[in-house]
């Protein structure tokens, strides 16, 4: 990861604005390349990155907020991209400083990062795969952090969304339906193959959320697969 | 649906009582069906939701709850230990209405269950295919000896919220220094059987910032009482010394107050107190008991779709049932609503009704950022709701795990207020 250091110092070397230099100066993207493993269950970044549960992110320093081709965004994005939210190094050290604060109504379920050291870290290493996406490192891409595995026979269930919705009863009790998340997680509109490996994980006990492990233990695999397909193309 | 109540105080007075047509039709024989809902917290909002947003308009939706803004008795307490505001609880049903929802702020007085009508306190008469009744708790007469609704002012209860609320927290502020806050807690079953804790722990909480040589007496009639492990660590560790309970072994199940004194006598003892906060006895909502459906103090009903067992067009859920295992809380009445929307649309209008599951989970703040919680997971049988599995926060947890656990009860709050009124 040498190299990904070097990278970022020409970056700031060769940049213009002030204070895009004066942060990046302090951040650090191998560091940043590590912190970001608490995004990655959500975002994919470099080689081969695609939507998820959040859009992925190469390139995203300059882009105009919610502007990732295909992925639906939640209203609150929606509207602050109407009214000129461009992702540059200011907006999105307030997105994930607090992300409700910038959007308040964000479907981003991340409660925050308060150290300016490590949200300097996560910039720079983003802004690899915004300036020079030719660099993106030969190893393995970023991406995809499956924190279980689910049988490709689970995973091909498709499920029925009419009986999703009977059952989202029991998660709307805490997780809005609408998406907005203040405090428990919002669940629409992932890919259902996201929502189907994480309610395994809780299933399985690998995540570690006693009300989630209780509530998935009695769900089946066809009643997980309903939810996903509910959930994601929920209105 | 509109309803006009000039036009409608002109047809009763035409037709010399008979409130009929046309604003409510009868429901047999023609129009869409008609589902009625009593009560509008955290059982009978969700079911009117529930039954109007899924039935698409095949479904009237009348609900009649008293009270324009609804103060939830969840989080409450947080309002007495200064972590929410009093206006952070209060909703209005103004999102329910604009969904199609007939919102009557009304009195429900009256049941026929022959004619299948309710009356209101107002003079409507309105029929129903269906009665969901939601209507909470009330005291029993007589619990405590001393007490009853008459002296709510001196010694509040406390337990439905939003004046009495308020009146209690204006109290406590107003205690002398080293003054004694006393609770009389309630007999099982009891409405959100771990709030007269986390209450003690809210209380606690203010009168150390503000009190702190004030003493906490309470008076409790149970061996044991919900999460007690978890709250009594907490109260050793955050308000040691300034809490004192009072179990049956001691006489805590034999108190006497004299409000106008402000004395609560625990077994003879006679102890005067600054604030006596009683929480009497409870029953369900008096509308179930005008309507003839309870057996004791709440109402049985069906585990499978929560219909009284008295009455197969009458249904009732949360506080007011007796259901089997499953605590009297909001978010249990969410879920039996949930589940009672389900059977009453299939009823109705032949939906495919899923079978009925339930869940449950209760946070509780001790003190600031140290939250504890306690859940479980149900399912119907013949005889009752069964508790399938459940599990609670651990003694000894780490203050990170606590304040994840507060910060997602803050989340829950929201969550479920967005699922009752839209």
């Amino acid at each position: 990861m040498t190299e990904l250091r070097i990278t970022t110092a020409l970056i700031v070397a060769l940049s213009t604005g002030a204070t895009i230099a004066h942060a990046e100066a302090g951040g650090d993207a191998e560091r940043g390349a590590t912190l970001f493993r608490q995004c990655s269950g959500c975002h994919q970044v470099g080689e081969g990155a695609v939507n998820r549960v959040g859009p992925h992110l190469n390139g995203i320093f300059d882009r105009p907020a919610a502007e990732s081709e295909g992925f639906r965004y939640s209203n609150g994005l929606q509207r602050a991209a109407a009214g000129g939210l461009v992702w540059n190094y200011e907006s999105l050290d307030a997105y994930i400083q607090d992300p409700r604060a910038l959007v308040s109504q964000t479907r981003m379920s991340f409660r925050g990062m308060d150290d300016q050291q490590e949200r300097d870290d996560v910039l720079a290493y983003l802004r690899l795969y915004s300036d020079n996406p030719q660099d993106i490192p030969e190893s393995a891409p970023t991406a995809v952090a499956v924190d279980h595995e689910v049988a490709p026979e689970i995973l091909a269930i498709v499920g029925d969304p009419a009986y999703g919705e009977y059952l989202s009863g029991e998660c709307t009790s805490c997780h809005q339906a609408s998406g907005a998340a203040t405090g428990i997680p919002s669940i629409t509109h992932w890919p259902a193959e996201d929502f189907v490996v994480a309610m395994h994980a809780y299933k399985g006990g690998v995540r570690a959320h006693p009300v989630m492990q209780m509530m998935a233990q009695r769900l089946s695999n066809e009643e997980i697969a309903a939810l996903a397909a509910y959930f994601e193309d929920v209105d | 649906m509109k309803f006009n109540r000039r036009a409608f105080i002109g047809t009763a007075a035409a037709t010399a009582g008979t409130l009929a047509a046309p604003t409510f039709a009868r429901a047999d024989g023609h129009g869409k069906p008609r589902v009625v809902v009593v009560g509008g917290g955290a059982g009978g909002a969700t079911a009117a939701r529930y039954i109007a947003k899924d039935s698409n308009g095949e479904i009237d939706v009348t609900l009649i709850e008293p009270t324009r803004a609804y103060y939830t008795c969840f989080f409450s307490n947080l309002y007495l230990g200064g972590f929410r505001e009093i206006d952070s609880l209060g909703h209005s049903y103004g999102t329910l209405a604009s969904t199609g929802i007939n919102v009557v702020h009304d009195w429900a007085t009256g049941v026929d269950r022959d004619a299948k009508t309710v009356t209101t306190a107002g003079g409507y008469t309105i029929p129903y295919d269906r009665l969901i009744l939601s209507p909470g708790i009330d005291f029993v007469d007589g619990a405590v000896a001393g007490w009853d609704v008459s002296a709510q002012n001196a010694m509040p209860h406390a337990y439905k919220a939003g004046s009495q609320t308020e009146l209690l927290k204006s109290q406590i502020e107003a205690m002398p220094a080293g003054g004694t806050y006393a609770m009389v807690a309630p007999p099982n079953p009891f409405r959100c059987p771990p709030g007269p804790y986390e209450r003690i722990s809210m209380v606690a909480h203010l009168l150390k910032e503000i009190n702190p040589t004030a003493k906490i007496l309470i008076a409790d009639p149970k061996e044991n009482f919900s999460k007690q492990g978890l709250f009594e660590e907490g109260w050793n560790k955050h308000y040691a010394g300034m809490i004192e309970r009072v179990g049956p072994d001691f006489g805590g199940a034999d108190v006497e107050v004299d409000p106008a004194a402000m004395t609560l006598s625990i077994d003879g003892d006679v102890n005067n107190v600054d604030v006596c906060n009683v929480i009497p006895a409870m029953k369900a909502g008096k509308i179930a008991d005008i309507a003839g459906i309870t057996e004791g103090n709440w109402a049985p009903v069906n585990a499978a779709d929560l219909s009284s067992k008295m009455d197969e067009n009458i249904h009732v859920l949360g506080d007011a049932c007796a259901q089997g295992d499953m605590p009297k809380s909001g978010f249990s009445a969410n879920s039996q609503a949930k589940v009672c929307a389900n059977a009453v649309r299939g009823a109705l209008t032949g939906s495919t009704v899923f079978p009925a599951r339930f869940a449950n989970t209760c946070w509780s703040l001790i003190d600031t950022n140290d939250g504890v919680k306690v859940g479980a997971t149900y399912e119907a049988t013949d005889e009752k709701i069964a508790k399938v599995d459940g599990f609670i926060s651990e003694t000894g947890e780490s203050s990170d795990v606590r304040q994840a656990t507060y910060e997602e009860s803050v989340g829950w709050y929201d969550g479920i207020t967005a699922d009752m009124f839209g």
